[in-house]
């Protein structure tokens, strides 16, 4: 398109100012995690790695962290089959209520985590009497999380038309040597990009959890909060929201270069 | 298949076939083929058969059930009644991967994630072929289409004919009794699609396969086929050599769509034929002559007319006249350098052997 001079300036100083505003304060948890100053001040004078050192040997926050690697890989697990299942069932087959379950699916994303957090805290609770753990926070991450795979494969389906395993039939493969060879190679970046975008979603989820985790277990954002306002850990804190976002960032850029892979349909 | 004839090809003479040599059983053989979708009929009762070795079209609009009919010998679709079978084996009910036909998809259907060679090596792969042997007939496959360099490459690297070649090899090498083509030419321009139209042809030569074909576009089925079956509304309204559809067609419809409708019907016809009923003329036996008091000749008639439009068409022109009797008629005219546009608004006479009115069954006496 073609803009006049100052246009494009205004239109380069909105953006410059919107990405500012949102990756300013991400770039200060960053250099504070390295700020050898314990009381932040700013700007940093000098740099140093007790931080990181400290956090690493911190077995409060590595605890949190494996608690949510586990929580992360089982939704995302739950999320991959029910999502994909859901998905080919919703491309391939004409139902009555068919938009109506498409609607249903996608829903919890949209729902207020605090109305997911609160309803399953209740039926877990009151109505099926399941103590709250490790499991019913996976259950309700996934709840959530099948929405990005479900959305993924989806998109995938619909772009690829039934025309490829048509092919591969009619070139002698039955069923299961077409989803062998042809379905499932087809889908595979987009299964990985909604698997990375479940697992980065579950990673740093902090409501749902709240009222879902069992006592006496803390995934990695619940215990950053829990530790946020103690002087004492205020520089591992630092440390452990860094990594955060390191780790919420890959998963993020891969699967958005993955479903940007359009039509070599996926080299991955 | 019927209990009177063998499994085997060979043996499976019919049983009123005398005592010449066995007749072949032709490669497809289509009764009473039907399909609905919904309250849709797209194919409504078709019988059809399609000799081995033969070149055949299956030509009509969108919509009138071609591809319908060519997805149910794929198998693809299942017929809603009647039979498809395959060199006399009833086939209506098996799954596409156990027939043994092939078929070129429209938008060729080539595995993105596979390299040529893999997507040629696919047929034969699923089968259990051994290596080296698929490699060398795949290898083969790609020389007959001319693509031996590409074996190589990704089909997203190849230009539409290159892929359109890719997909005739892939379905070639497996050595199907028929090929299926469905609309292969159709994502093509005209002048590949001419190259291809040419080569196609050559190519259903060399390896004997049958080839049954699909197209909207009639001049490549009366270019590329021995026979064509002309499609509308579900069926079947000629089948015939491409010699007899155009020339004879058998209908109003074939006459209109094989070629340009031109027909002479009611008063019309009666004026300058002296009979009654509607006849198809094609324009370019059709002579147009500005001497309007020249006597015809013997077997020839002729009709007045006004000039109401000169469409200028580079190789040729084409002349519409409305008919002092009523009626329209186009003459079509190689553009020999005389100044075409002359004509327009002028009085003419049009000329033409009896011989090339013919009688079309009109809708009085169809259906």
């Amino acid at each position: 398109m073609n803009v006049s001079r100052t246009t494009r300036y205004v239109l380069f100083g909105a953006l410059g100012l919107g990405l500012a505003v949102i990756y300013f304060p991400l770039l200060v948890v960053l250099l504070n995690s390295v700020n050898a100053d314990t009381t932040f001040g700013w700007p940093p004078t000098r740099f140093t790695l007790e931080w990181w050192s400290r956090a690493v040997t911190n077995e409060g926050a590595l605890s949190a962290l494996w608690t949510s690697v586990q929580v992360g890989l089982a939704a995302t697990v739950i999320a991959l089959v029910l999502g994909t299942m859901a998905a080919f069932a919703l491309q391939r087959y004409r139902f009555f209520g068919r938009d109506q379950v498409s609607l249903l699916i996608i829903l919890p994303i949209a729902l207020p985590g605090i109305v997911t957090g609160i309803a399953l805290n209740n039926a877990f609770r009151t109505v099926f009497g399941i103590e709250l753990g490790m499991l019913t926070v996976i259950v309700a991450h996934a709840t959530f999380c099948i929405v990005v795979v479900f959305n993924n494969v989806i998109a995938r389906l619909r772009r690829l038309g039934g025309n490829l395993e048509e092919a591969s039939m009619d070139l002698g493969a039955d069923g299961v040597t077409t989803f062998r060879l042809v379905t499932f190679p087809m889908l595979r970046s987009a299964l990985l990009a909604g698997g990375l975008l479940a697992f980065a979603l579950s990673f740093d989820e902090i409501i749902v959890t709240t009222f879902t985790l069992g006592a006496g277990l803390e995934t990695l954002p619940i215990w950053i909060l829990n530790n946020l306002f103690r002087p004492n850990q205020a520089p591992v804190v630092n440390v452990v929201a860094a990594v955060l976002i390191l780790v919420s960032t890959v998963p993020v850029y891969l699967a958005q270069r993955l479903s940007g892979d359009t039509a070599s349909g996926g080299r991955l | 298949m019927s209990p009177n004839q063998a499994p085997s090809a060979v043996s499976a003479a019919p049983v009123s076939g005398a005592a010449g040599a066995p007749e072949p059983l032709p490669a497809v053989r289509l009764r009473e083929l039907r399909k609905t979708f919904g309250t849709v009929t797209a194919v409504d009762g078709i019988d059809l058969d399609i000799a081995q070795g033969e070149f055949f079209a299956m030509l009509g609009p969108s919509g009138s059930g071609k591809t319908t009919v060519l997805r149910m010998i794929a198998g693809f679709e299942l017929p809603t009644s009647g039979t498809v079978e395959l060199a006399g084996s009833d086939v209506s009910r098996l799954a596409p991967f156990q027939r043994d036909v092939n078929t070129v998809f429209q938008d060729y259907a080539l595995f993105p994630h596979m390299s040529v060679q893999a997507n040629v090596e696919y047929g034969l792969r699923v089968k259990r072929v051994p290596k080296a042997q698929r490699a060398e007939r795949a290898r083969e496959a790609l020389r007959t289409v001319r693509l031996e360099d590409f074996a190589q490459r990704r089909p997203a690297q190849l230009s539409g004919g290159q892929r359109q070649r890719v997909a005739l090899a892939r379905a070639l090498v497996n050595r199907p009794k028929v090929l299926l083509l469905d609309e292969p030419l159709g994502a093509l321009d005209l002048k590949l699609r001419q190259a291809m139209q040419v080569e196609l042809k050559q190519i259903q030569r060399e390896v004997g396969i049958t080839f049954v074909f699909v197209t909207h576009d009639q001049d490549e089925a009366l270019t590329m086929s021995d026979r064509i079956a002309v499609f509308d509304q579900g069926r079947i309204e000629q089948v015939g050599t491409p010699v007899e559809v155009y020339e004879r067609p058998a209908s109003a419809f074939v006459a209109g769509f094989v070629g340009t409708s031109n027909l002479l019907g009611g008063r019309g016809a009666e004026a300058v034929l002296g009979r009654s009923g509607v006849y198809s003329i094609r324009p370019e036996k059709i002579r147009v002559d500005t001497d309007l008091a020249a006597p015809a000749g013997t077997d020839e008639v002729s009709a007045t007319g006004t000039v109401t439009d000169v469409v200028y068409a580079g190789a040729t022109v084409r002349y519409e006249v409305a008919l002092d009797v009523g009626g329209q008629l186009a003459a079509v005219r190689q553009n020999e350098g005389s100044p075409a546009f002359e004509l327009a608004g002028s009085r003419v006479r049009l000329v033409w052997r009896s011989e090339h009115s013919f009688r079309v069954p009109d809708a009085s006496d169809h259906r």
